[in-house]
């Protein structure tokens, strides 16, 4: 045993080194293993089974045919081996502690490619075994599988589509971007709103005022500790019942009409020459960053300060006033008017969508709020009294000091609640609100029976959308991170 | 001049004057007011926004609940007013809790038979009985608690709970070399004690160990399986009882319960393979986590109650309630696992230099030294994750189980209760109860880190 080296031996000393054989020996072994058992279970002991398969892939691809080019079972083969080769290739780059003494479960980096290949192997078998089954069952039952659903004409209704125009002889494959579009809408206007009453209240909280903050308590207390499905359910099923009906709405004024069939919104009708209105306003959001960063520049030249809010909010509001005027006011808006079989004209919001928006604002609201206080309270206690010894009052410096540095602590647990938020409008399902999982892993999987390929979709799509908003966070995060030298 | 000074001086007090008690307006309840609610012209207005909400919604719920309410009834009659056939009058409303009485058995245990409500009882007040103690710190006794709590427990609850007398047939050998029957099951169950000794033999002699504890951990091990599985197979004279017909609140605790504690061990596994040194369990750990948090839990339920029936074999058929499991069990082990990361991060390095300095292995290291650390550390956390778990057991009303909320949903279906007022006072009984539960959890979560917390002052 004293011949053999005790520390780990340069790279180019391994091609001496008596381990090499066992792992390569041990590498081949697990991939015949495996495909030796993927053979007899699933291709009838056709030893050249899995290996056709493979083949397919190619000659799938490079021939156009996506049906077999999209045989899971040989990519799962593909990725399996895969894996070990290349597990294998940086074994023998492995440059870490090595005591080799005598046997190979005491050398760690042997030891780990042992435990590591056994798991690539029961993954492997795994997978085998499960899409065996599925396929296997699938034809059993007589499903179709593949992606051609997607082409096939829908069939059945969709009571609120505000981006597609969606009909009933619509494709499969529109059924997903009609749902997709009404998870973001509710998503994004629930973050947005979410974010405003859940800072609201989490600055509430703090209040000196002991009204405000024992309310602020209560609110949070109430909202998260009972079940989001309940608060849809309550909100959907109770609040929103008890609005008046059909004939007699009622009447917001500017905002339009409410009753039990939903909210009627103002229908904005674009004339001629109306294009220049958004126009301008993305030519005063433009100028408005510009604006400020001109103004943060100019204030750490010379100390002067310039009014950017109500300048930014006079280039936002008023330039496409003033384009709107200019242009002979070509934008009106087609107000609903109640009438017996209910209101006529103006956008219907169905009663699915106010509900779930409201429950989960007012829900999620809780859970900034108290994310919100956290971060404040993270903020040391000096800060704030700085910022009061040098003149600032309440207002000024929770928004010149403290918020900026609680937005730290703040931005990572927001990043989930956004997260959690977009995942929780999926609970949709339960009231019918045709977003993704209600109008397409619900009623199309119902339709066509194919849940493989229906749920990855949904579920690629929710996995997507993750990680877009992590990306996004997390550069919003770094851009706010503090700079320290 | 003396005399002008002294004269203009001609008042000098010789003693100090008595404090005069602050003004009325300082001190006490108005003075408390003044500073707190009244202080400024913003702040008054801030306080009678705040006084208005309170007005317009507490009374009315407080009026909703018990001043208005009905509390006593056999159907309908009682709380619906006379136009639409009932005894109350014109523009009554309020909670009927009556119709909460009549159901308040199927909200508790479901469709479960009435005679056998003896074996949900027992299973309630053994869950209370051992985790009441389980939770307060300064009881003694914690590991045998525990050991009840995770192993007994579930065991006397599977019993009670289905009937028990499960048929074991085996699970091994295939079909060609043995009829399925109580002895290839010993075969199967021998075999597979055999293939594990010998897989313990073979890294106790690699690791040039003495195989004899590794052995008889073994042995140990797989004959308490033995007796668990010859338990569950015994015939106690119970009814068996379909999964089909639990319902109410027995089915929120059952899956919480066993997504929680199914979710431990998976979830420390994954948080150790996320911190691991080998590439390939790391890569799986993070896919696995990331997989799951990523994705609704509504789509995790669909796709347990739709797809895993396909991913079997032919004939195998998993009960709807097992399969709903198995899905919440993997969704908060993802969950779980960051919890835990998150204490095993919190630990300083010096505890692992330590460790391996004193020659301990790795699993050593961790079950003595960083585990029981890393776990007191997020208790809390453990326990946020069990009330977020606790009101997602909600969702499974939408894949067909009846849940608490469930089972109250269903109950608006029955005709002799129907009322405008009905869906309100079962949603607020609702609302109560989880409240309750929830509320009380994450207090003890409060109580539990405040106690945890004494490290930093």
């Amino acid at each position: 045993m004293a011949d053999l080296p005790l520390t780990g031996a340069p790279a180019s000393a391994r091609a001496d080194d008596p381990r090499r054989s066992l792992v390569i020996a041990f590498a081949v072994l697990c991939v015949v293993a495996f495909y030796a058992s993927a053979a007899i279970c699933f291709y009838g002991s056709d030893l050249f089974g899995p290996i056709r398969a493979v083949g397919n892939i190619f000659t799938g691809l490079f021939s156009g045919r996506w049906g077999t080019a999209f045989n899971p079972m040989a990519w799962i083969t593909v990725l399996f081996t895969l894996g070990i080769v290349m597990r294998t290739v940086s074994w023998f780059g492995f440059e870490g502690q090595q005591s080799y003494a005598g046997n190979f479960f005491n050398d760690s980096g042997l030891r780990n490619f042992f435990f590591e290949m056994l798991l690539l192997g029961v993954l492997g078998w795994l997978f085998w075994f499960i899409v065996g089954n599925a396929v296997n069952n699938l034809a059993a039952a007589g499903i179709a599988s593949g992606f051609d659903f997607l082409r096939r004409p829908a069939g059945f209704g969709i009571n609120f589509s505000p981006f597609i125009n969606y009909q009933e002889v619509s494709s499969y494959g529109t059924v997903y971007f009609v749902g997709l579009g009404n998870t973001l809408l509710v998503a994004i206007s629930g973050i947005i709103l979410a974010t405003m009453i859940g800072f609201m209240i989490g600055i509430a909280r703090l209040s000196h005022n002991w009204v405000i903050s024992r309310l602020a308590y209560v609110y949070v207390e109430v909202m998260r500790n009972i079940p989001l499905l309940l608060w849809i359910f309550v909100w959907y099923f109770s609040v929103l019942r008890l609005l008046p009906g059909k004939a007699d709405p009622l009447d917001l004024g500017p905002f339009g009409l409410l009753n039990i069939a939903g909210f009627y919104a103002p229908l904005p009708i674009w004339g001629e020459g109306a294009a220049i209105i958004p126009i301008a306003l993305l030519v005063g959001i433009v100028g408005a960053i510009f604006l400020g960063r001109w103004a943060s520049a100019r204030q750490m030249a010379t100390g002067q300060q310039f009014p950017v809010f109500w300048a930014s909010l006079g280039l936002i509001v008023g330039l496409p006033l003033i384009a709107y005027l200019a242009a002979g006011m070509p934008l009106t808006f087609e107000m609903p008017t109640p009438s017996r079989f209910g209101p006529r004209g103006g956008a219907r919001v169905p009663p699915e969508f106010l509900g779930l928006l409201v429950a989960l604002v007012t829900y999620t609201a809780s859970y900034i709020a108290e994310i919100v206080r956290a971060g404040i309270l993270a903020v040391n206690k000096g800060q704030t009294e700085a910022s009061h010894a040098l003149g600032l009052r309440q207002g000024q410096a929770l928004r010149l000091v403290i918020v900026p540095q609680a937005m730290r602590v703040i931005i990572p647990p927001m990043t989930n609640q956004y997260l959690n938020l977009t995942k929780n409008s999926s609970l949709a399902v339960a009231i019918a609100y045709p977003e993704l999982v209600s109008v397409f892993a619900g009623t199309v999987l119902n339709q066509t029976g194919q849940a493989v390929e229906i749920l990855l979709m949904t579920m690629l799509t929710y996995l997507t959308l993750s990680i877009l908003v992590s990306l996004f966070m997390n550069w919003f995060n770094a851009k706010m991170a503090l700079v320290e030298r | 001049m003396a005399t002008s000074a002294g004269s203009k001086t001609g008042f000098v007090r010789q003693t100090m004057e008595a404090a005069r008690p602050a003004p009325i307006t300082e001190v006490g309840l108005v003075g408390w007011m003044k500073k707190n609610l009244f202080s400024s012209v913003p702040n008054t207005v801030l306080t009678l926004v705040a006084i208005y909400i309170v007005w317009v919604t507490v009374p009315p719920l407080l009026e909703f609940s018990i001043f208005n309410a009905v509390w006593s009834g056999d159907n309908r009659a009682a709380c619906t007013n006379a136009e639409q056939g009932g005894l109350q009058p014109e523009g009554w409303f309020g909670a009927c809790w009556p119709y909460v009485g009549a159901y308040f058995k199927q909200f508790i245990y479901g469709r479960y038979p009435a005679a056998e409500y003896w074996r949900v009882n027992i299973v309630y007040f053994m869950f209370v009985a051992g985790l009441v103690p389980l939770l307060i710190p300064s009881l003694p006794y914690k590991r045998e608690n525990a050991l009840f709590m995770f192993l007994i427990f579930p065991v006397v609850t599977f019993i009670l709970l289905t009937g028990g007398h499960i048929r074991l047939e085996g699970f091994l050998l295939p079909e060609a070399v043995m009829r399925p029957s109580f002895v290839k099951f010993l075969v199967d169950f021998g075999l597979l004690t055999a293939l594990a000794v010998a897989i313990g033999y073979v890294i106790a002699r690699g690791t040039e160990s003495n195989p004899a504890p590794m052995i008889r951990n073994i042995l140990f091990a797989m004959g308490g399986l033995l007796v668990i599985a010859l338990l569950c197979a015994v015939n106690f004279g119970l009814r068996h009882v379909e999964t089909d017909v639990w319902g109410g609140l027995l089915v929120t605790l059952v899956i919480a319960v066993t997504g929680i504690v199914a979710s431990l061990p998976l979830g420390i596994l994954l948080a150790l393979g996320r911190r691991s040194q080998m590439p390939v369990i790391r890569l799986f750990s993070v896919i696995f986590i990331e997989f799951w948090r990523g994705i609704p839990l509504i789509t995790v339920l669909f796709m347990s109650s739709v797809m895993l029936p396909l991913f079997l074999p032919e004939g195998v058929t998993f009960d709807k309630l097992l399969r709903a499991l198995i899905g919440v069990a993997l969704f908060s082990a993802a969950y779980m696992a960051e919890v835990v990361r998150g204490g095993i991060q919190a630990l300083p390095k010096g505890q692992y230099e330590g460790a391996m300095a004193l020659g301990l292995s790795y699993w050593q290291m961790m079950q003595m030294i960083i585990l029981p650390q890393a776990l007191k550390l997020v208790i809390p956390g453990i326990v946020n994750s069990f009330i977020a778990l606790f009101k997602d057991t909600t969702l499974v009303l939408i894949i067909g189980l009846f849940d608490f909320l469930g089972q109250i949903q269903s109950s608006y279906s029955d005709s002799s209760w129907a009322s405008p007022v009905q869906s309100l006072t079962g949603y607020f009984f609702a609302a109560l109860v989880y409240w309750l539960f929830c509320f009380s959890m994450s207090r003890y979560s409060i109580f539990m880190e405040r106690r945890l917390d004494t490290g930093h002052r």
